[in-house]
């Protein structure tokens, strides 16, 4: 692991392959995010670190138990109970231990079970490394976890700062609400289309 | 009944139009009408199967940890449906790629099992699943076609329209959120039309 790959994959997963604009994941939290950009901050951060400990316990499985014995069908069973008990697991330690972190953003991480977000992040966290063509080193998917969070919490305050804005304009009724929400995400999409440029894209189904 | 039943999974509760129930991929496979067909017709077995199964066993399932073994019915049928397209339809697999198994995070199967499946008996339950799944999949191959013709000329690989210039921006992420905002768009407005022709 060296500091080139690893400025590779974070740039990769903030901004040229991010989790909402590219893949389109995680488009229920980002489309019907209200306008507070500390709601925003708080949900953001509850996803970051639950992919990040997804990421991380999935290859931690997947390396000891699934693939040496040839289980890597139970993927899918295995890592969504194992994000489904993580959330449980962080909200009842935090309400416990941390009631401050519980305030800003335990509250969220009921929504982040049924994520698909975090399922992709431990889904991808088993399979190759794009940029070397190996799979990924615990390091490698543990960063990855923690910069495809950090892109989700970056676009979904952008989104939630437009939508500020938008409260005082006039839209087209029937435009109003969702249409206008994914009208504003196709032009945030468009921007980061310009990203694209830092590297070769890698193809949604390829991933 | 089963006109009835069809009505309320294509139009009045359609998962995607309105119920807004799927989104991601709604907006990331349906770049062909091809790979937007072959996720319907796994979304329809995986919430036809599952339906069933939570029908089937939920007087035996605890309320409290309901959502836990939802999921996991949920996740096998998907297991199932992955391992399945990658033996028999290598190429769909291969396009659909980390989105088949991702069906099992697809917040609408849950939302039936939840909301529909656990309160009713098998052959509702199984028809529930069958009639969501036909709308969803209706919706996905709309929108999919819409992006297909725009984007390449193209609708299921036969060239559409000689000479005309496909906009390769609705093949691109960008233009499937301009392309599902406006069915959204003509959704809201005829609901609107017809509340105001009826006050």
């Amino acid at each position: 692991m060296n500091t080139a790959s690893m400025i590779q994959i974070s740039l990769g997963a903030v901004l040229i392959n991010n989790f909402v604009l590219t893949r389109m994941l995680g488009l229920c939290p980002f489309l019907n995010v209200s306008n507070k950009i500390s709601n925003a901050t708080g949900l953001g951060m509850a996803v970051t670190f639950v992919m990040t400990m997804a990421s991380a316990v999935a290859w931690i499985v997947d390396s000891t138990v699934l693939a040496p014995h040839n289980a890597a069908y139970l993927r899918i069973v295995v890592f969504i109970l194992i994000i489904a008990s993580l959330t449980q697991l962080v909200e009842m330690a935090l309400q416990k231990y941390s009631p401050a972190l519980f305030e800003s953003f335990g509250k969220y991480l009921p929504l982040v079970t049924t994520n698909c977000a975090v399922l992709a992040a431990a889904l991808i966290a088993t399979m190759e490394n794009p940029y070397t063509g190996r799979p990924f080193t615990f390091l490698e998917a543990f960063i990855n976890g923690v910069m495809s969070g950090a892109g989700f919490t970056l676009v979904l305050i952008l989104m939630a700062g437009i939508k500020g804005k938008l409260e005082c304009v006039n839209v087209w009724k029937p435009l109003e609400g969702l249409p206008i929400a994914l009208i504003t995400a196709g032009l945030i999409a468009l921007a980061f289309l310009g990203f694209s440029g830092l590297h070769p894209p890698i193809a949604a189904g390829g991933f | 009944m089963i006109r009835d039943e069809l009505k309320r999974g294509i139009m009045v509760q359609n998962p995607i139009f309105g119920l807004a129930l799927g989104l991601c991929p709604a907006l990331a496979i349906t770049t062909t009408a091809f790979n937007a067909l072959g996720m319907g017709i796994a979304v329809i077995f995986v919430l036809t199967c599952s339906n069933v199964t939570v029908s089937l066993i939920r007087r035996w399932i605890p309320e409290k940890v309901r959502i836990p073994c939802y999921i996991t019915i949920i996740a096998t049928f998907v297991t199932i449906a992955d391992l399945f397209m990658k033996a028999y339809a290598p190429f769909l697999s291969s396009q659909l790629g980390i989105y088949v198994p991702l069906i099992a995070a697809n917040c609408l199967i849950l939302a039936r099992a939840e909301a529909y499946a656990s309160k009713s008996n098998l052959v509702r339950a199984a028809v529930d699943g069958i009639v969501m799944g036909f709308g969803f999949s209706l919706s996905l191959v709309l929108i999919s076609a819409v992006r297909e013709i725009l984007g390449y000329n193209k609708l299921f690989g036969v060239t559409v329209i000689t000479g005309f210039h496909p906009m390769v921006l609705f093949v691109m992420p960008a233009g499937g959120f301009f392309v599902v905002a406006a069915f959204f768009g003509i959704v809201n407005y005829r609901r609107i039309k017809k509340a105001r022709g009826n006050p």
